[in-house]
């Protein structure tokens, strides 16, 4: 069964004459265990996509399945909420409690987590987040890093099967986010956790096993970081670039280095300018 | 004007058991006409340092001067003069979207404006509008467009705007381009820039998590750890201790990784670490070993 499926989704916000069409026809399938980085720029869609995956917005046609349960079907949607979970861009839209270690509780004592599995479930989220030090502070006094910290502990906590994070590290330092990054990523290989990254780090994309573009309400690429970013027209217009290194490499080529294509990562691109130019 | 900080010190909830110290003897100085960035981990007291600057935390201990203003100075004409500081710097937040308010973006702008000149006409107020928005790139067309239906990006330049038309001197922006796609980022950046070289505006302190944007856009860099000030500098100058930048949870821009890796293979360029810098230099040392 597949983790997700959209289809034929259209969606719009308002009516009459301020209504906005923001999903046009939009259709994607999203595998049960796959990584998938979702990028397009402010106002293509991403958002709605995400909201309309745990059903925080219902279609306005077509069809929106989470493991196989319609999003429509209201009494579908405890279930889909407590197998996908969310983590928003501003960490303040979804804290509750004041002290850190009740707010990770919240989610686990909602859906009737027993309570010393709900004890379990905080050490750990907090554990793999960097959290531990901050389980006693007051939610409102950490900076807004820490405090995305602490959504992503929220999240985790809940187990979930899928883990839809919308710009969630954008308030991270370069530690902090990679950190993050890689507790979602073993998350997903060890538990088979689906992950659906909607960022704007196009480094971060890099990483998933799979790139989405979206621009305009619709799907303009999707295929592996490396088949996305090889189109590199249709990447700038979209309102995206390529990753830092790629850029790179793509100034050394136009000067003249025999670089060759498909230089996405530092790592990469340092290993063929090290082979150039020591080789000489 | 000038911003000198000397052993800036601030806790939080000092009597409580939420204590915490946000900075513990912040000494720093920022000139006047630079691009600059702060940047350090999650926690490392950047927003608290920032929110003194224009009295929004009091000094708590050690000294601070904004131009000729001592603010850790409590007499009353000091007291009297905070006006003046918050006209003289201002200040945008973490997602200041979020603060938009008014039913059109003419309003949105204004609101500011007012608040700083009530004594300025209808035709200075909208001159003054029309102007800054047309310093952050939004034509005519917007004016009358509520603020909530502009793109993320849009948005935030409105933001800004409401701030920009207050007329600081300094313009401090605590990660502005947090959330915009890369474009979008690019863009204001660029803004920023042209706002300091048009001398719109004096000084811009960007507060940051991207090294690579730091390294392409700022003049100089502080860099904050555990609410101390621990290395300042050019870009070059700081990402240069690529060693230090990692233990500090920052690490350097993909340059200054590049630069480390060809020096392990016994490959040395000399570079400032923008990428126009580094593909000149990498292509030199081609040029000349070929």
């Amino acid at each position: 069964m597949q983790a997700i499926e959209f289809k034929n989704v259209s969606f719009s916000y308002g009516d009459g004459d301020s209504r906005k069409e923001v999903l046009k026809d939009f259709s994607l399938t999203i595998k049960k265990g796959s990584f998938v980085a979702l990028l397009g720029r402010n106002g293509s869609g991403k958002s709605t996509c995400a909201k309309l995956i745990n059903g925080l917005l219902i279609p306005t046609s077509g069809t929106v399945t989470v493991f196989g349960m319609d999003t429509k079907d209201k009494s579908n949607l405890f279930e889909i909420r407590k197998r996908a979970g969310m983590v928003f861009q501003n960490p303040d839209n979804q804290q509750i409690a004041s002290i850190v270690e009740d707010d990770v509780a919240f989610g686990p004592e909602n859906i009737g987590v027993p309570r010393k599995e709900i004890k379990e479930r905080i050490d750990y989220a907090l554990s793999v987040t960097g959290t531990e030090e901050f389980r006693h502070s007051e939610v409102a006094r950490l900076s807004g890093g820490q405090k995305q910290r602490v959504a992503i502990a929220g999240a985790i906590a809940l187990l979930p099967e899928i883990l839809i994070l919308d710009e969630s590290t954008s308030m991270l330092d370069p530690k902090g986010r990679k950190e993050v990054m890689e507790v979602v990523r073993t998350l997903n290989r060890e538990k088979g956790m689906t992950v659906i990254d909607i960022t704007h780090y196009m480094d971060e994309a890099v990483e998933a096993d799979e790139i989405c573009i979206m621009d305009n309400g619709v799907i303009t690429a999707q295929g592996t970081p490396n088949q996305v970013f090889a189109q590199k027209e249709l990447i700038a217009k979209c309102g995206l670039e390529l990753p830092v290194s790629a850029k790179i490499a793509e100034k050394l080529k136009s000067a003249g280095l025999p670089l060759p294509e498909g230089i996405l990562t530092k790592e990469a691109l340092s290993d063929k300018l090290c082979e150039l130019l020591r080789k000489i | 004007m000038r911003i000198v900080a000397e052993n800036l010190s601030f806790t939080y909830n000092k009597k409580s058991k939420f204590k915490v110290d946000a900075l513990a003897g912040v000494t720093l100085t920022i000139e006047e006409d630079s691009f600059f960035g702060i940047i350090g981990h999650t926690g490392s007291g950047k927003s608290t340092f920032i929110q003194h600057l224009n009295g929004l935390i009091p000094v708590e201990k050690g000294s601070l001067t904004v131009g000729d203003i001592n603010l850790a100075d409590k007499s009353k004409i000091v007291k009297k003069r905070y006006k003046e500081l918050r006209s003289k710097v201002g200040m945008v937040f973490q997602y200041p979207e979020y603060q938009l308010f008014a039913e059109t973006v003419y309003e949105d702008v204004a609101f500011g404006f007012r608040n700083f000149f009530p004594d300025a006409s209808k035709e200075e107020e909208k001159k003054a509008v029309f102007q800054t928005l047309a310093l952050m790139g939004l034509g005519a067309e917007y004016i009358n467009q509520s603020p909530l239906d502009l793109s993320g990006g849009q948005k935030r330049r409105v933001a800004i705007a409401g701030v920009l038309v207050t007329k600081p001197e300094i313009l401090v922006l605590d990660e502005p381009v947090a959330g915009l796609d890369p474009v979008g980022k690019n863009e204001l950046m660029k803004t920023l820039r042209v706002l300091l070289d048009n001398g719109v505006v004096k000084t811009v302190i960007v507060v940051s998590h991207d090294m690579d944007e730091v390294c392409e856009n700022c003049d100089s860099v502080a860099v904050f750890s555990e609410g101390r000030v621990v290395l300042s500098g050019s870009p070059k100058e700081v990402f240069k201790n690529s060693k230090e930048m990692s233990e500090l949870r920052l690490g350097v821009p993909v340059t200054g990784y590049l630069k480390d890796e060809l020096s392990k293979m016994g490959v040395e360029i000399d570079v400032d670490f923008t990428r126009d810098d580094f593909v000149e230099k990498v292509v030199e040392y081609y040029k000349n070993i070929k």
